[in-house]
């Protein structure tokens, strides 16, 4: 298990090391120069040239690079080119609004997907399981942004029943905040659980015609018995991964969500820079994104060789 | 044989589309680049069969217009996936365990590790938005699954008898990847294929609604969205219609994927997260 771990480590080092470079080597081909861009097309030269090394843009790329990476370990992502704050505190501000999200979103999809993807199993090739397997096949076609336009026109404009877009932050108690977040977070989870129940259903599926499955029946247990106590625990293992991966999805797909329910989230937060031309901002913000995938990526890995030894020895 | 139900259902859907789209090259019921504001937010009836939108545009037409944008995207993106990732998956099988095998498979890993909306989002940083990056950022997304799925089919080819005599009769490596592993993946890689269209639909309409798409004037589902969405209350038929239009374009690519895979092959399992 240690060498596992070490090795996993590893590898996790290198992808986060590797993704840094590709996302800065990315958006510093960026034509244009940020401070030449803030000042406007009459800028004298030597004023761009002093907000260049204001800035810290006239450093070479590989010194900025290195900065930047060093800050980062450290939790700092330097200062925004436009608003001169500190990055970190930008994205920590956002992220009170988009982590939520994106936690609520990943608890409807569970909610949803799991009792979907049992039911449809245990009725296998009855009208249950059609009816079940029609509805994700929908599911799964239907646009978040679109589905959450709906939402918000029954449940905001014609029911009345919750706000149709803003924050109110979390200052005012949990619950204004919650409620803000609870129609965008269907329209997120909504495709990703269509996605998660057929998934739990032919993981089922795939258990229920193992052997071990055969020895429960054979030795008493009925069709529901066996499904509830053995076949889905090890079910699970495949979904998880599926998890993992809609936890990263439901975070960046956020970023078109945020944009219908105008809530100021990192989604916001990145337009906001890349018409800016707030390269940093922009860098910290993908950075951050793909560094969780990896990351969540890394966890799922961990989790599987705990539960499940075999996977140890393979890798 | 008869053909699965919902591969037929699929193909009529997709057909209707396609054919659309095509038909739209040389006939729209109106021109799209009229505009006709007395005639705004009509819903629809006789004359404008599924209405007016807020420049008392055609909505038809435009529906017609925005498929061959999304056919067009969604297409090439597939294009770019298969051709750069079909290659890499077959070189990683053939070099099995090797460190261009390790190389490519981390690669992979990494590009997954960027969601399609993130690549989208950097490349509209650098390059600005439009329907050519929109095709590059959704192509770049499509490169790993192809690699995944070429490599995890190739693999259990390698070892079986034909190849065998294959490499005892002197072809190499390269050959036999293009000669007799490819035409047994093919089948597969037509049925990911199909799926992969399916979601480069779905982000084409995604980017393009956010305004990392399309640009105006080239219509498209995703911005035809992004127009209704402050008037959806007052005409829900303009959110409404170009919605549906992504849903049963997307359905009839899934169904028609899962009843090609039926069709070609019961046995075979095809990635689709």
């Amino acid at each position: 298990m240690i060498r596992y771990t070490v090795g996993r480590l590893v590898s996790l080092c290198l992808s986060l090391i590797v993704a840094s470079m590709v996302i800065f080597t990315v958006v510093e081909v960026v034509p244009g120069d940020p401070a030449a861009y803030m000042l406007g097309v009459n800028a004298r030269p030597d004023t761009v040239a002093a907000l260049r090394a204001e800035l810290g843009l006239d450093v070479p790329k590989i010194e900025r690079y290195l900065d930047w990476t060093a800050g980062m370990l450290q939790g700092d992502f330097g200062r925004s080119y436009t608003y001169r704050t500190p990055v970190s505190q930008m994205i920590l501000d956002r992220m009170v609004v988009s982590l939520p999200l994106a936690l609520l979103a990943l608890a409807l999809t569970v909610i949803i997907a799991f009792p979907a993807g049992i039911y449809a199993a245990s009725r296998r090739g009855k009208l249950g399981d059609a009816g079940v397997m029609g509805a994700t096949q929908l599911g799964v076609a239907v646009p978040n942004f679109w589905f959450a336009m709906i939402l918000v026109l029954v449940f905001a404009v014609h029911l009345r029943w919750v706000s149709a877009g803003g924050f109110p932050g979390w200052g005012n108690g949990i619950w204004p905040g919650i409620k803000a977040l609870i129609l965008p977070a269907v329209a997120l989870a909504l495709p990703q659980a269509a996605i998660l129940a057929r998934v739990m259903r032919s993981s089922l599926l795939d258990m229920l015609g193992e052997d071990f499955i055969r020895t429960a029946r054979a030795k008493g247990l009925s069709r529901r018995q066996a499904l509830w106590r053995h076949a889905i625990r090890n079910a699970l293992i495949p979904v998880l991964t599926i998890i993992g991966l809609q936890f990263s999805f439901l975070l960046a797909g956020g970023i078109v969500i945020e944009q219908i329910f105008y809530l100021p989230g990192l989604g916001r937060l990145i337009f906001q820079a890349i018409s800016a031309r707030d390269l940093i901002v922009v860098e910290s913000v993908v950075m951050l994104l793909v560094g969780l995938v990896i990351i969540v990526n890394f966890a799922v890995d961990l989790a599987y060789a705990l539960v499940d030894p075999r996977l140890r020895i393979r890798a | 044989m008869s053909l699965p139900r919902t591969l037929i259902l699929g193909a009529f859907l997709t057909a209707l589309f396609l054919g659309g789209a095509l038909l739209s090259f040389v006939w729209t019921p109106y021109d799209i680049e009229l505009l006709d504001i007395p005639n705004r937010l009509h819903a629809p009836d006789a004359v404008n069969w599924l209405g007016t939108d807020h420049l008392g545009r055609d909505i038809l037409s435009m529906i017609m217009m925005g498929a061959r944008t999304s056919i067009a995207v969604a297409l090439l993106a597939v294009g770019i996936g298969m051709g750069i990732g079909v290659p890499l998956g077959l070189t990683a099988a053939a070099r099995r365990g090797s460190l261009l095998d390790e190389v490519i498979m981390r690669g992979n890993d990494l590009i997954f590790a960027f969601p399609s909306l993130v690549i989208a989002i950097l490349i509209t940083a650098v390059f600005g938005a439009g329907a050519a990056n929109a095709i590059i950022a959704i192509g770049i997304f499509n490169i790993p699954v192809f690699a995944r799925v070429t490599r995890g089919a190739a693999l259990s080819f390698w070892s079986r008898d034909f190849i065998l005599a294959a490499r005892v009769a002197g072809k190499n490596k390269a050959r036999i990847s293009v000669e007799h592993i490819l035409p047994n993946i093919a089948n597969l890689l037509i049925v990911q294929g199909t799926i992969q269209f399916s979601l480069g639909i779905l982000a084409e309409a995604a980017l393009s609604y956010i305004g990392l798409g399309a640009q105006p004037p080239t219509a498209s589902w995703g911005r035809m969205l992004a127009d209704a969405q402050t008037l959806a209350a007052l005409a829900p038929h303009v959110a409404l219609i170009p919605g549906l239009a992504i849903v049963l374009m997307v359905l009839g690519l899934n169904l028609m994927g899962d009843g090609l895979r039926d069709l070609l092959d019961p046995r075979i399992r095809v990635a689709r997260t």
